[in-house]
């Protein structure tokens, strides 16, 4: 052959960095998740003692200068023992999903509304949704503590209405910490939804419509499915990040609220017990963890089908 | 519809559909105005115009999509005032298919029946009958987004029939598609409709889509109906300039009536250089300005002049301009001495690769007085 054969230093140069860009979130993953995990595990395998850190190395030379690995199942086994943590894990789960449900309930319409809304309206909507972010989460949740406590805001105004005759107790209870969780997590529950409910195609309904649906019947027939993975999305954002809320229990919720968040900070900060707090912290990140494979596995299948 | 049913010449005919004075506005724009329409029963009736004539409009009036201000639509006898899209005898065949993307083809043609309650054995029967119908039941189980255009097409069509309607509405229903298989699907669709006796009314932007398919169509022009017609009717029998130009090819001569006969008006065109003789009633007394409207395909061009029989009527000598070759057509753009441009066709009628008439050549246009139209407007 006579004609130049094509340089491949181009495409080969573009796949390297295709390959490069598709790295990064790995070496992301890798460094800021995967290492700090498996030091949290590391740490839960260790034996706790008093000093800093509170725990011993888990390879380590004994006084004949032999090395040996020193594994313990304190944290574990106390983790079990204890139903403080369970009650504390599934006081966490109910707490969480009973606020996705409320987010649900609450976002839906609103994400609706948003996306049916045209031009400048739905922008002012949305930017009304996102605007919160603006302060920082820690002083919005302390600012409840002033609408919701017996001489607040809240209550000042159903006495000054007449709704009530006597303030009611909302501040440190679990309801305090409904309010918070919702309020705070709202936003990542209409956001997704909107973005599913916007690229519906309105000639979808009129075609439903058109084939006898009321327009209800089709909304549950055609709508809500085609939103399904929005609510996915929002349920997930929502829900996971409220299993291991701890500002939220800590601020506003009472003695009663029991939330593995909190737990998990008095066995580091107060207790010193970090093997104990490590386990629990890889127990909780495993609870999390398979809701999310599960529905990556649904997703598949439905991709697949 | 059968060859020789024609029930809009029939003054005892009761109307399937009755529009009647509809008038719709969206803001100050009237999409609708003042129209009526009356559509028979079996008929495959074609709304034909340009972007924003009104023709998807009075469509959506039809499914019940929008309501009019005015006037009120019939359907079988039952006036639809008020009467939501669900509870519509009607169903309507959508330009996107608008086929729902998280169901199969069968669930998605299954959908009104579900609706209705019909029960699952009968259900599934109407589908696969259905299915089979277009020739997509192998492709039940498919979603929509694994099916090409055509197909997609075929599916949205029998979503809307499955129901099987007083009416069948369909919008642009051919767009989407590419010229060889739209024109399979048209002799397809006229099959089908003729095998299932329902009304159709289509709208198309698509002169000859709406010619070959339609049995009766109505040109709509700003919201109003400019004609209405069987195609040939319309073709040959324009009513204006506007309908005229809008239905195939035509040239028009500006002119002005110097005899006015009963059956035959004879006129003077300054632009083609010969008088003209149309056999037509005058429409105008002598004197009037009127158009001639002459198709190309009406006009026969030659090399050689034509006898001379005294003053030049309907005859016009030029110089071809252009030349345009389509296989089965020579299409000639000539330069009138007396300053028109006119377009002739001439059928290609034996197989030769030169040309019969070349560019630069002198001819001569000739054309019968049967072949043109005087329209007043």
């Amino acid at each position: 052959m006579s004609a130049p054969a094509p340089a491949p230093s181009a495409p080969r140069a573009s796949s390297a960095g295709r390959r490069l860009a598709l790295a990064i979130p790995y070496v992301w993953l890798l460094l800021f998740f995967l290492l700090p995990f498996l030091i949290v595990l590391k740490i839960s395998l260790s034996e706790g003692t008093l000093g800093a850190p509170p725990y011993l190395p888990l390879l380590g030379r004994d006084a004949d200068g032999a090395w040996r690995l020193t594994l313990s199942f304190a944290g574990w086994s106390h983790l079990l023992d204890d139903d403080l943590y369970r009650d504390a894990l599934i006081g966490s789960l109910r707490i969480a999903a009973v606020s996705t449900v409320l987010c649900l309930l609450l976002g839906y319409p609103m994400a609706y509304g948003i996306a049916r809304a045209r031009g400048t309206r739905r922008t002012i909507l949305l930017m009304l949704v996102v605007l919160p972010f603006w302060t920082s989460f820690l002083i919005r949740v302390y600012a409840w503590t002033g609408i919701l406590r017996t001489n607040g805001v809240l209550n000042a105004l159903l006495l000054w209405l007449g709704l009530i005759d006597r303030p009611l107790a909302i501040l440190n209870t679990d309801v305090a910490v409904y309010i918070g969780i919702v309020y705070s997590y709202l936003p990542f529950m209409i956001l997704p939804l909107y973005a599913a409910l916007e690229r519906l195609d309105d000639t979808l309904l009129e075609a439903a419509a058109d084939l006898g649906c009321r327009p209800w019947q089709a909304f549950l027939r055609v709508t809500l499915p085609l939103s399904l993975p929005g609510v996915i999305a929002g349920s997930m954002l929502v829900f996971i990040p409220a299993v291991g809320e701890f500002v939220i229990p800590e601020l506003l919720g009472g003695p009663d609220t029991l939330m593995i968040g909190k737990v998990l900070w008095t066995e580091f900060a107060a207790n010193n017990d970090w093997p104990l707090a490590a386990a629990l912290a890889a127990a909780l990140l495993v609870v999390l963890v398979l809701p999310i494979l599960l529905f990556q596995h649904v997703r598949r299948r439905e991709e697949g089908a | 519809m059968r060859a020789g049913a024609e029930p809009w010449r029939d003054p005892d005919a009761v109307p399937y559909v009755r529009i009647e004075g509809v008038t719709k506005r969206f803001g100050g724009f009237v999409a609708v105005d003042d129209l009526s329409l009356e559509i028979h029963r079996g008929e495959l009736f074609a709304l034909l115009g340009g972007s924003g004539s009104g023709k998807t409009t009075l469509l959506r009036l039809l499914a019940g999509f929008e309501a009019p201000d005015r006037g009120r639509i019939l359907i079988d006898g039952q006036d639809m005032t008020g009467v939501p899209p669900h509870a519509r005898p009607v169903n309507m065949m959508f330009q996107s298919y608008a086929l729902f993307p998280h169901m199969t083809v069968a669930k998605n043609v299954a959908f009104g029946l579900v609706q209705d309650g019909v029960p699952r054995a009968v259900r599934d029967e109407r589908v696969a009958e259905v299915l089979d119908l277009v020739q997509m039941r192998e492709f039940a189980a498919r979603r929509p987004d694994q099916l090409s255009g055509g197909q997609k097409q075929r599916v949205a069509l029998a979503r809307s029939l499955v129901k099987r309607p007083k009416l069948l509405l369909l919008d642009e229903p051919l767009g989407a598609l590419d010229k060889r298989l739209r024109e399979r699907t048209q002799f397809e669709l006229m099959a089908i409709q003729d095998r299932l006796g329902i009304t159709f009314v289509m709208v198309t932007h698509d002169q000859e889509e709406a010619m070959t398919m339609a049995d009766r169509l109505a040109i709509m022009n700003r919201g109003r109906v400019a004609q209405i017609g069987t195609p040939a009717e319309v073709y040959e029998y324009p009513n204006d300039r506007f309908c005229a130009e809008f239905v195939g090819d035509v040239n028009l001569f500006e002119a002005q009536v110097t005899e006015a006969g009963a059956d035959r008006t004879r006129l003077a065109c300054e632009a083609a250089g010969c008088a003209i003789e149309v056999e037509q009633g005058a429409p105008a007394p002598v004197g009037a300005w009127c158009w001639v409207a002459v198709r190309p395909e009406k006009m026969a061009i030659a090399k050689v002049p034509p006898p001379d029989d005294g003053a030049p009527v309907n005859r016009a000598a030029g110089i071809v301009r252009d030349v345009r070759y389509t296989g089965d057509l020579y299409v000639y753009r000539v330069e009138l001495d007396a300053g028109a441009t006119v377009r002739v066709t001439a059928p290609n009628l034996t197989r030769r690769t030169d040309m019969p008439v070349a560019w630069d050549d002198r001819v001569w246009i000739t054309w019968s007085p049967l072949g043109g139209a005087v329209l007043t407007r």
